[in-house]
């Protein structure tokens, strides 16, 4: 662990708890008996990032775009209508784009500067999202980024990376895979991994198909 | 004092491989989701807006050795200090040994859901008439700014072209200066991998994009 960055009281307590946590506790408790926070709502913060927001949103925007034309041709014109008509709205998902990938065309999403991220639709975002390998390589070697995920595209198919430097929020639409005529939304929804909705993966071939809590 | 930012990245050769991770893992140790959480919260007192805790994060002198979370938590650091709102021998000690300064609201448990909800939009009503449309010629302005900026600097000078034009919105540069919104006109701007990264890469078959305040933005021929 790096970040020995600071100089207080318990940099040299070598408990269990390390130096992070007690540094985090002891600011929490701070903050607290300031009456700045309720330490209730750190809990909800925290359960609302673990149990209830997540890729899975996305996962469900996209079956419904396969499944539904109207519903792909609202998210297309209108992302940020057509995903809170599902219930997805609010905090880093304000002003939301859907790109859409082709034979011809795949989006990848990055954030050079920081971590813009559709929280929403896809939870928080992966640490490799706001590393500085991904974000200094996605702007100008996108297939070597794409290899590192074991992704590999035709020559032919352009890529086109979104650098999202301001308050828009880009949701990359994977193609859907081949033999899942018939399929259900629900089933559909498991063959969308969170990383093809970044652009970093495709979505999973049907015999793939990962569980999905 | 000239501003320093240790964030803009894009482009900068040398940081080896990406490592993937598993959809279920969200965070790496007990403190990481604590320090999110705080961060949130004391967010939500309104005490500062987005912009400048972004600000405050990319100037962190030791940004390059921190992890996320560890950005994070200086951050929020700092920003309390600076408004007094805590002291280093609070943070020190884990102790409040000085008077709580007011602070606009306290985000409460029940409200989390609706808070979250519904965000801080940033789109504003126009200043006037767009400046420049779909599909025109534009250049990146060059230079560097002595402040926060959402202008990254590999397209600093590049030529490019308006692809969508968003609205207005809280112009970021100023917001995090404390300047209020100044909303501006927002734009996506598209660039070919050989205006960004000439000859000296090789062809991907790429485009990429930014999106980009109007006051970044010239016309170009």
């Amino acid at each position: 662990m790096t970040g020995h960055d600071h100089s207080h009281d318990h940099s040299h307590d070598h408990s269990e708890l390390g130096e992070m946590d007690l540094r985090v506790r002891a600011l929490e408790s701070v903050l607290t008996q300031k009456g700045y926070i309720d330490p209730a709502a750190l809990d909800a913060l925290i359960d609302t990032y673990q149990t209830r927001i997540g890729p899975r949103n996305g996962a469900r925007v996209v079956a419904r775009a396969w499944v539904d034309p109207n519903f792909h041709d609202w998210l297309m014109a209108d992302a940020t209508a057509a995903i809170a008509s599902l219930g997805y709205t609010g905090r880093q998902g304000e002003h939301m784009v859907a790109v859409e990938n082709t034979n011809d065309q795949h989006h990848m999403v990055v954030c050079t500067l920081c971590s813009c991220y559709p929280w929403p639709v896809l939870g928080l975002p992966p640490t490799w999202y706001k590393s500085a390998p991904y974000r200094s390589r996605a702007v100008k070697d996108p297939r070597g980024v794409l290899a590192d995920f074991g992704t590999v595209l035709p020559e032919t198919t352009r890529i086109r990376v979104w650098d999202s430097t301001a308050e828009v929020r880009y949701l990359v639409i994977p193609q859907r895979p081949v033999a899942t005529e018939g399929w259900s939304e629900d089933e559909l929804a498991t063959l969308v991994s969170r990383d093809s909705m970044i652009g970093t993966r495709l979505a999973d071939a049907p015999a793939a198909a990962r569980s999905t809590a | 004092m000239s501003y320093v930012t240790h964030a803009d990245l894009g482009g900068q050769p040398g940081f080896g491989p990406v490592t993937p991770e598993p959809e279920g893992e969200l965070f790496h140790a007990g403190w990481e989701p604590r320090a999110l959480a705080l961060t949130l919260a004391m967010g939500a007192t309104g005490s500062w807006n987005i912009d400048a805790s972004r600000a405050m994060r990319e100037t962190l002198p030791n940004y390059r050795d921190l992890s996320y979370y560890q950005i994070w938590l200086g951050a929020l650091e700092q920003l309390m200090l600076q408004r007094g709102q805590v002291f280093a021998d609070e943070i020190a000690s884990g102790e409040m040994r000085h008077p709580a300064a007011p602070v606009a609201r306290v985000l409460q448990a029940q409200n989390v859901p609706a808070v979250l909800a519904k965000g801080s939009p940033t789109e504003r009503v126009a200043p006037g008439p767009a400046r420049f449309a779909v599909g025109q010629a534009v250049r990146m302005h060059i230079g560097k700014a002595n402040h926060h900026t959402r202008l990254p600097g590999y397209v600093q000078g590049k030529r490019g072209t308006i692809e969508h034009v968003h609205g207005a919105h809280v112009f970021a540069d100023a917001n995090a200066q404390g300047l209020d919104e100044q909303p501006q006109w927002l734009y996506t701007v598209v660039f070919e991998e050989a205006e960004l990264w000439g000859d000296a890469v090789p062809r991907q078959n790429l485009s990429v994009s930014v999106d980009a305040w109007e006051s970044y933005l010239e016309a170009a021929a």
